[in-house]
């Protein structure tokens, strides 16, 4: 598997930030996110940074690790950096490359942009670096309970997610001895034209489905046994419960945004 | 009804929607507390059809099925699953839960089981299959016999009366399988339970009290180990093998040495061959 691509991938630790409860954890990335579209002086921006760092540092995972997890993204946030420097003419002029006028307006809307753009990538980064996806899913189910009553499947949505984290490596193992096996039938999947290659991937998927479908009738089957009757009179084995720490590092997070909010023009 | 067996079968037929045959054909057992029996047949003679009529996945055309005393139908469903439990052939698609300590868990969330009691159960039966420490292990870190055991101890985390092994161990190597049959023989020693395994394997054949045999959706015969693998001939015609070591006493009988005791395992061919040498 490729270990450039760090995004959705969990790094064990126990940092305070891995620590901290995942609820608490995904509101505070969604309200972070909210906010950090509502900025708009340089001071309500270094706020938001400055919290950002210090996540980062909290978590233990050395930075170097996550600047280099984020290489996708990097082309993404420069190429819009450049791309509002071309394209918005606001304010003065301040230099011009060839014959090409480059105004204090957009320089300032390309950082603003890109920045955002970091910030957003960055904290949801950290946030599947130091939770696991089970975690994830546990949070998911407990922070969307009340859509229940809308009859929103919030139940089985959490068990179809863990149900898919479960099956995924089982499923990239199958890929792996498929395509193995077909290799060794003489199927190129490596050299050739796009559509050759395309036209090569049809003797892997085929088995492939073939085998979840399978799968996918076996473990119905045997979650019916073992009296799987939907989420009705069931209990829960992991449960979430706050800590005192949880509540005051949410405490810490909320000062932040105040302070942002009055550092805001 | 004055002694409940475990699981009582009287007359029951049954054919799968899409089959043009009637899988089962009119079949009747009991089987009683506590007892081991092992189900053999070829290819489609109907084992896990049976296995899956005991806990309510099919539903028979006719006949009754009992569990325990109680009609397995509609209703009582739910009760019949919390007594039956069962490990099916492919370790991968049976685990459910994200880890080990996961997968123990789904079945006794199902049941409503509460937290407390859950952590006992799931401690005494990862002991019990002997994997502590396992855990947090994700199923594909596992091995196949270790994600059998783990099937089996989220089997005995439900605290069945009844346990169902449906060619549990065919995709094990000699070694894996005997642990899990020891693992079972293990855990009867310590509660009351019943077992029924399906196999193809003979050794396992060895472990059970007394042997159903199937043969083209019918009963064929029921008797001990011993019996049944005396009827060499009539095995092989409806398309069964016997031990070797039955193999190896016939051979010997046809040559004129006629041995005291049909042997069934290694060591008893031993002891008996050797007091034969000596008595000759
Ligand atoms: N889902 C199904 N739909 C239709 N027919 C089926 C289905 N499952 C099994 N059968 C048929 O029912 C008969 C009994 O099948 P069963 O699976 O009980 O056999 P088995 O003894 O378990 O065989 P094996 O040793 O191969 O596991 C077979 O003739 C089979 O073809
Ligand atoms: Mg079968």
């Amino acid at each position: 598997m490729s270990n450039s691509v760090i995004i959705g991938q969990y790094v064990p630790g126990q940092s305070l930030v891995h620590r901290l409860d995942p609820r608490l954890k995904m509101i505070m990335v969604f309200l972070f996110i909210i906010f950090i579209f509502l900025a708009n002086s340089w001071m309500s921006y270094l706020v938001l940074t400055l919290f950002a760092l210090l996540s980062v540092v909290t978590t233990r995972i050395a930075p170097s690790f996550v600047i280099k997890g984020l290489k996708p993204v990097w082309f993404l946030i420069i190429f819009t950096f450049i791309l509002h420097l071309i394209v918005t003419k606001e304010g003065d002029i301040l230099f011009s490359i060839w014959n090409f006028d480059v105004y204090s307006g957009a320089l300032w809307k390309g950082l603003e942009i890109s920045l955002r753009f970091f910030l957003l990538i960055l904290m949801t980064t950290l946030l599947t670096l130091t939770t696991t996806p089970i975690s994830i899913t546990d949070a998911i189910e407990s922070l969307f309970q009340p859509l229940k009553r809308i009859r929103f499947p919030v139940h089985e949505l959490a068990l179809m997610m863990s149900i898919s984290l479960r099956f995924i490596p089982t499923l990239m193992q199958e890929t792996d001895k498929i395509s193995k096996a077909q290799a060794s039938r003489g199927v190129d999947f490596r050299t050739g034209t796009i559509k050759e290659r395309l036209k090569a991937v049809v003797p892997l998927l085929v088995p492939l489905f073939v085998s979840a479908f399978k799968r996918a009738e076996e473990l119905a089957m045997a979650m019916e046994a073992r009296g799987y009757k939907g989420g009705e009179g069931r209990t829960k084995f992991r449960e979430l419960k706050l800590k005192p720490m949880d509540v005051w590092i949410f405490i810490l997070f909320i000062i932040v945004l105040i302070t942002f909010w009055i550092l805001r023009t | 009804m004055s002694q409940p067996n475990d699981i009582s079968f009287q007359n029951i037929s049954f054919q799968y929607p899409q089959g043009d045959e009637w899988a089962l054909k009119d079949v009747s057992f009991h089987i009683e507390e506590n007892e081991w029996v092992a189900i053999i047949g070829h290819n489609g003679s109907g084992k896990s059809t049976i296995a899956k009529l005991m806990n309510g996945l099919l539903t028979p055309q006719s006949g009754r099925i009992h569990i325990k005393g109680l009609e397995v139908n509609e209703e009582n469903i739910w009760e019949v699953r919390k007594k039956v439990g069962m490990v099916f052939q492919n370790p991968d698609n049976q685990f459910v839960g994200t880890t080990v300590i996961d997968d123990i868990a789904f079945g006794l969330e199902n049941h409503g089981v509460q937290r407390d009691e859950m952590l006992k159960r799931m401690k005494y039966s990862l002991e019990a299959v002997k994997m502590e420490g396992y855990e947090n292990h994700e199923p594909h870190n596992l091995s196949g016999g270790q994600k059998q055991r783990v099937a089996i101890a989220s089997v005995l985390a439900i605290e069945p009366d009844i346990i169902i092994l449906d060619e549990a161990t065919a995709m094990l190597d000699p070694i894996g399988r005997n642990s899990i049959m020891e693992t079972v023989d293990h855990v009867r020693s310590e509660r009351d339970v019943s077992v029924v395994t399906i196999t193809h394997d003979l050794n396992e054949v060895l472990f059970a009290d007394r042997v159903i045999v199937m043969n083209d959706g019918e009963v064929w015969k029921e008797g001990t180990p011993r019996e049944i693998f005396n009827l060499h001939k009539e095995l092989g015609e409806i398309g069964l093998d016997t031990p070797f070591v039955t193999q190896l006493s016939n051979s010997l009988k046809s040559e004129g040495i006629v041995l005291n005791q049909e042997p069934l395992t290694h060591k008893e061919l031993m002891d008996e061959l050797w007091t034969f040498y000596s008595r000759t």
